[in-house]
């Protein structure tokens, strides 16, 4: 019963490498398989959700046990995760039934996306620390290709910038699990849990492994020393690509993978928590600044990402229930509001060819479907009740006055604002401004980019409609898991 | 190439092939494996295109071959993997204790893994080769 | 010795203009990082950890960590396959190779 597990990974896998055999024989039926695909695994993680089996679950493979083999686990904060991948790649691929048209060599884009998600939900379920680093490879390799998908002049310098820099952060990454394995001599999280708790939480070793864990997975995540790659190389990427790098990659391999090790491998303690809170008050605080004077459509919300990770950052590394809580409600709001916001700019895209805010107008008499669910992602990153955006924002800045920390406070208040006016200026110039001339002959998006957008829309509505009852079943449980720390792992080991 | 390279070429391609495959068969017992050994294979296509030029190979190793070898290798793979779920666990070896230690026919499922690989790599590294000394814009993946 | 390689690769991926020769300082940086892994499982006077037939109970050196870098080498391929490709799509949109003159993408 328990073998289902492996659906989440095997089943992307096996689409992935079917797919060049099956393209070579049908020529028009693949994109669909996508699709059904990301369907079936969305179904699974909401069966996950809502009627859970006994967690914590540990799934070991070819039934080697810990300490030995490798492990999965599947408890509240991996099933959340798995209900966002899941989730979102299932609207995202539905878009990516129309939008692809615009490309050749379409069913190389479906095998790069199905191997993408099966690194991501690997990375999500793994228990082993180089499994974990395994999947990122995988997910990260995909995301370098599909990035450089449309192979025009842009792309491939914005995928080679990425590259150079994600290659750079994998070899720290792998560096420090060098030496924790010199440390603990096992790779097992739970076991390292284990060795690692007879040291202190502050030793210098750990505060090294620690510091090269925050730049691998920090530059993975786009914290802001290290946040040179992302406003290249997610505008340059085909819509649907930014879409699952800014909703979904840089939340899984960054901050998931990272907040997994320090919160319930290492524990946390002062010294990471205080760097981790000053690493995302100045994220915050440098996006939304450096967003102010940008025109062109995708790379504002690609700034506008780095500031809203800054927050997720800040809630996380406070410690209190609150705070880990509201960081990982945020994180999903963010995935939904951002993926709606950067398919709704790829509509656009589509209908227009450009994506300069100067020359953009006039585009809510002709295309209805986009200017309303952009008005809905817009609301909600600006945190206007009663979208999603506005309760976890809300939830991040209570816990910063509740943990004594009134300047950071005021800072997510400062930033909320400034995000406020920039996305009003987009919904301005984009929908909202008359233009004389050019604009009135476009159509609307295809059918199905449509529904996709306004499900991701609903989404945005229902999830701060119904945020208690969210909040209390799913959100909390995730949260205490990080709050316990260490000794949740130690005790799995046991038990 | 000159004559002596291709003379030679043609002795020797079937040698290193042979090794190749002697690596992966017998990645259980001596260091090597999959990937080591896919990597060798790989080799023995190349020396043949390096010697030979890419027209001849064109017509000695179809195309077809190099597409479904990597796709079928994966798949084995994964199959491997998946049967394991039929005996209990995911990848695991379910021939385990048949055969005798130290022999050719021992370790399970692990040679069929090192097959896999062994197909898989080689024609993957193959394949790289191929599409990377090709210097002119095929036209695929481009924006229409 | 491990870590003036890395720093070789660090100092040539980052300071060098020509894209291939970045290309060829990711590849020292990878061997680096893959050299320090199996040194760590370093055993002084341990043998290859080969089971053989004859019974023997020497130390071995540890294992595991050669099968981390048996597949910290196949990603590191697939990143470098990778990595020229893109120079090769480089080359034909600009002309160079030289990172100063790619930068159509500025603000």
């Amino acid at each position: 019963m328990t073998n289902f597990l492996v659906i989440f990974v095997a089943l992307p896998l096996f689409a992935a490498f079917a797919l060049p055999v099956m393209a070579r024989f049908l020529k028009r039926g693949f994109d669909m398989l996508s699709a059904v695909v990301t369907g079936i695994l969305s179904l699974c993680a909401l069966c996950i959700i809502f009627n859970p089996p006994a967690f914590p679950l540990v799934y070991s493979m070819g039934s080697w046990q810990a300490p030995f083999g490798i492990t999965w686990l599947l408890d509240s904060l991996s099933a959340f995760m798995l209900l966002v991948v899941n989730g979102i790649t299932f609207f995202v691929s539905v878009y990516s039934i129309n939008y692809m048209e615009q490309y050749t060599g379409k069913w190389k884009y479906y095998c790069l996306f199905m191997l993408m998600l099966a690194g991501l939900n690997g990375v999500v379920l793994s228990a082993d620390i180089f499994n974990l680093y395994v999947f990122l490879e995988i997910t990260a390799i995909s995301s370098y290709a599909l990035i450089a998908f449309g192979t025009g002049a842009e792309e491939v310098e914005a995928s080679f910038k990425y590259m150079v820099l994600g290659s750079v952060a994998s070899a720290f990454i792998l560096i420090g699990i060098g030496f924790l394995y010199a440390k603990t001599s096992t790779l097992n999280m739970f076991d390292m849990a284990n060795v690692l708790s007879a040291t202190g939480a502050s030793s210098k070793p750990l505060l090294f492994v620690s510091s090269l864990f925050i730049v691998g997975f920090g530059l993975k995540s786009a914290l802001v020393p290290f946040h040179a790659w992302l406003p290249d190389a997610h505008p340059s990427a085909p819509a649907p690509i930014s879409a699952m790098l800014s909703g979904l990659v840089i939340k899984t391999i960054g901050i998931y993978a990272l907040v997994r090790i320090v919160f319930n491998v290492f524990g946390i303690n002062f010294v990471t928590s205080q760097l981790l809170l000053a690493l995302g008050g100045i994220s915050m605080f440098v996006g939304v600044i450096l967003a102010i004077g940008q025109w062109d459509f995708k790379r504002l919300l690609a700034y506008h990402s780095i500031s809203q990770i800054g927050y997720v950052v800040c809630g996380i590394a406070l410690g209190t229930p609150l705070g880990v809580a509201g960081g990982i409600f945020h994180l999903l709001n963010h995935s939904i509001f951002k993926s709606l916001l950067f398919l709704n700019a790829g509509s656009v895209e589509y209908a227009t060819g450009t994506r300069d805010l100067k020359k953009l107008g006039n585009l809510q008499e002709v295309m209805p479907h986009t200017s309303w669910t952009s008005l809905a992602a817009s609301l909600s990153i600006a945190g206007i009740p009663p979208f999603c955006g506005f309760w976890s924002k809300l939830v991040i800045i209570i816990a910063l006055f509740q943990a004594d920390r009134p300047f950071y406070a005021s800072l997510a208040i400062l930033v909320g604002i400034i995000t406020l006016g920039s996305f009003l200026k987009i919904q301005k110039y984009v929908f909202y401004r008359k233009v004389k001339e050019k604009f009135s002959k476009i159509k609307e998006a295809p059918a199905l980019m449509c529904l996709s957008m306004a499900g991701l829309a609903v989404l945005c509505f229902a999830v701060g409609i119904f945020f208690k009852p969210f909040f209390g079943k799913v959100i909390m449980p995730a949260a205490e898991i990080l709050i316990a720390g260490k000794e949740y792992f130690i005790t799995i080991l046991g038990g | 190439m000159s004559l002596i390279v291709k003379r030679i070429t043609r002795y020797t391609v079937g040698l290193i092939l042979l090794y190749g495959i002697y690596i992966v068969l017998h990645g259980h017992l001596t260091p090597g494996g999959g990937f080591a050994g896919g990597v060798i294979i790989s080799l023995s296509f190349i020396h043949f295109v390096l010697a030979f030029g890419r027209k001849e190979a064109k017509k000695n190793i179809p195309e077809q071959f190099l597409s479904l070898g990597e796709s079928f290798g994966a798949m084995f793979f994964l199959a491997i993997g998946l049967l394991g779920i039929t005996a209990g666990f995911f990848f695991l070896n379910f021939i385990a204790n048949t055969g005798t230690p130290f022999s050719l026919f021992s370790a399970g499922t692990i040679p069929f893994c090192n097959i896999a690989i062994g197909l898989k790599v080689g024609t993957g590294l193959f394949a790289i080769f191929i599409v990377l000394s090709v210097f002119k814009l095929s036209g695929e993946g481009d924006k229409k | 010795m491990d870590i003036v390689l890395f720093l070789t690769g660090f100092y040539a991926l980052l300071m060098k203009r020509n894209l291939i020769k970045k290309v060829i300082g990711f590849g020292i940086m990878e061997y680096a990082v893959n050299l320090f892994l199996i040194l760590v499982g370093y055993r002084s006077s341990g043998e290859a950890p080969i089971l053989d037939n004859k019974a023997s109970d020497m130390l071995f050196v540890d294992p595991l960590p050669q099968a981390l870098i048996l597949t910290s080498i196949v990603i590191g391929l697939g990143v470098t396959a990778l990595m020229v490709g893109l120079c090769i799509r480089i080359y034909q949109h600009y002309g160079t190779f030289d990172i100063a003159e790619i930068r159509r993408l500025r603000g």
